[in-house]
């Protein structure tokens, strides 16, 4: 139950590229700049979404392909034929990502019923010392992959929250049954986007407290609530807080302020504050128990991108350890094959040069 | 090379919703064709509309008499009133043929990001349609069939809590409309259920 046969058209910098003979371990090795990423980039566009760099899709096709790009790759199944999945965009079409499962044009979404996809990228390394927004996203795109209708609970609250601080921000005193009717949305919305990320953080601290404070750095997750998590709650704060907010110019309570806190277990010390080997071992440990509460019954695809060399080697052993009890496939980048010794023997490895691969 | 004229009449087809370029093109040709009898059927068509169509002062449909023809209707119920956000929205429901009662446009729907206030709406006529008259009982029923969007859905509160000092009973539909036209795809079926499965506001 494992991606095989994975072809990549004129996407980035590959004009043909393909990966044949995959296994549990697969490993692209090669300078920066060569194309590792976009060999990820291009699987995790087999997921609903913008992809492991969320790009827009003018930004996908190769500078000399004219416009379009292809990935296709085939989906082992227990029994029968495998699953031929792909998406691609045309070029006289450039707006629109089309997908594909065996031949038949298919929804973006219906991806998601094929498989999961989870991955951990250098852009998200800093993601304790950022900002507490990029920290919601990030407990809202795990979220999102647990539960699809987080999508649409998000959007109506954040147009809500624009709408009410508009008219809180007017020079006129706003009109209390307009408020109300906002107000209605962003309570109804809001309790549910903020009880879905509770949800989340419950699940993934229940799967992280199954793991061993060593030699991984166990997060322990919570959310520090911006708002009343109950719809009621939500609706009263909302309509007491009027006339602070309008001091303000904008909407005090509200999960729009949730905020993530996330603690190094055993030292007890905010993650913000540990060493970047061990926020990196932290992010990992998030990435992985929700690969696994992600799959549910799915085959499950971990993209790990520049992991491996920024741990230390018993992290790294511990890492590998893990991949290799999990169920998923696993994808690894790196520009040298060091730290990936305890694994070659078993791995599948690319060289990557200029946008070409070749099996070693 | 298509003459000046005719390059005229297929740009002005091309803005209609529905219609491109091609199909401008299309409908040029074949009228080119037809000539002798479908363009002075279409002629004086466009010449009756432009003359003809007002909207109507009581319900804010647009028709070629004031009243309109579902307000003139003495069939209609005139205790029950459907409020909705567009004359696209009043055609869409009323093609389905399944509301008895009358109509009011409200000729948009509340944003604070696009400036659209209360008065902007027609929302003070409908209060006034609702409000009991000297001897008369005003309106039992108003259900309100805004958009599913945010706004629309926002629109509705608010008329729900402005329409609370009457004795009415508001009712919306089990789901919001599909945004203007798309309501022409929506099947009756759909729209009967939602109709049929209207619930009370508040
Ligand atoms: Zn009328």
């Amino acid at each position: 139950m494992a991606l095989d046969r994975i072809t990549l058209s004129r996407f980035r910098n590959h004009a043909d590229t393909a990966l044949d003979d995959t296994r549990r371990f697969n490993l692209l090795v090669g300078e920066n700049g060569a194309g590792k990423t976009n060999v990820l980039e291009a699987i995790s566009l087999l997921a609903p979404g913008r992809g492991l760099r969320r790009a827009a899709l003018a930004d996908l096709p190769s500078q000399s392909g004219g416009g379009g790009f292809t990935v296709g790759a085939s989906l082992a199944q227990a029994e029968g034929e495998p699953v031929r999945l792909g998406t691609f965009v045309r070029a006289d079409l450039p707006g629109r990502r089309k997908v594909r499962v065996n031949g038949a044009e298919a929804s973006a979404a219906s991806l998601g019923e094929w498989l999961a996809i989870g991955w951990l990228t250098p852009a998200m390394d800093r993601l304790f010392a950022d900002s507490a927004g990029a920290r919601r996203r990030f407990v809202d795109r795990m979220t999102l992959a647990l539960e699809p209708g987080h999508a649409r609970h998000a959007a109506r609250y954040e147009g809500a929250l624009r709408e009410r601080n508009r008219l809180l921000g007017d020079e006129r005193e706003p009109d209390p049954a307009w408020l109300d009717g906002i107000e209605v949305q962003l309570a109804e919305h809001g309790a549910e986007l903020a009880q879905a990320r509770l949800r989340t953080i419950a699940r993934l601290s229940d799967a992280l407290a199954a793991v061993p404070d060593e030699p991984f750095a166990r997060p322990l997750l919570a959310i520090e609530p911006g708002g009343p998590a109950d719809e009621a709650a939500l609706a009263t704060a909302l309509r007491e807080g009027r006339r602070a907010d309008r001091r303000a110019g904008r909407t005090l309570t509200g999960p729009h302020r949730d905020e993530l806190l996330v603690t190094m277990a055993g030292k007890s010390m905010p993650a913000a504050e540990c060493s970047t080997g061990e926020q990196k071992a932290m992010l990992i440990a998030i990435t992985l128990a929700h690969a696994e509460l992600a799959a549910q019954g799915r085959p499950g695809l971990l993209l790990l991108d520049e992991v491996a060399a920024h741990l230390d080697p018993v992290r790294r052993a511990a890492l590998f350890e893990r991949l290799r009890e999990g169920a998923a496939q696993v994808w690894l980048t790196g520009t040298e094959m060091t730290p990936f010794a305890e694994i070659a023997e078993e791995a599948a490895v690319w060289r990557v040069r200029e946008g070409a691969v070749e099996r070693v | 090379m298509a003459s000046q004229e005719i390059e005229k009449l297929a740009g002005a087809l091309a803005q209609l919703p529905g219609l491109g370029p091609r199909s401008a093109r299309r409908a040029v040709l074949w009228l080119v064709k037809h000539r002798g009898k479908a363009l002075p059927q279409l002629l004086e068509a466009l010449g009756a509309v432009q003359d003809r169509l007002v909207e109507c002062e009581i319900c804010g449909n647009v028709d070629t008499r004031n009243p309109c023809g579902i307000c003139a209707d003495p069939r209609r119920d005139a205790k029950s009133i459907c409020v909705v956000e567009d004359v696209s929205d009043l055609w869409a429901l009323d093609r389905a043929r399944l509301f008895t009662g009358r109509y009011h446009v409200l000729g948009g729907k509340l944003s604070a990001l696009e400036g659209v206030r209360p008065e902007d709406l027609a929302i003070d006529t409908l209060l006034g349609r609702v409000a009991p008259k000297d001897g008369e009982g005003g309106v039992d029923e108003v259900v309100l069939a805004m958009n599913a969007t945010l706004e629309g859905q926002t629109t509705a509160h608010y008329i729900a809590e402005r329409l609370e000092e009457f004795p009415v009973r508001i009712t919306q539909l089990a789901h919001g409309l599909p945004v203007g036209g798309e309501l022409d795809y929506l099947d009756e079926g759909t729209l009967a259920q939602a109709l049929r499965a209207r619930r009370p506001v508040g």
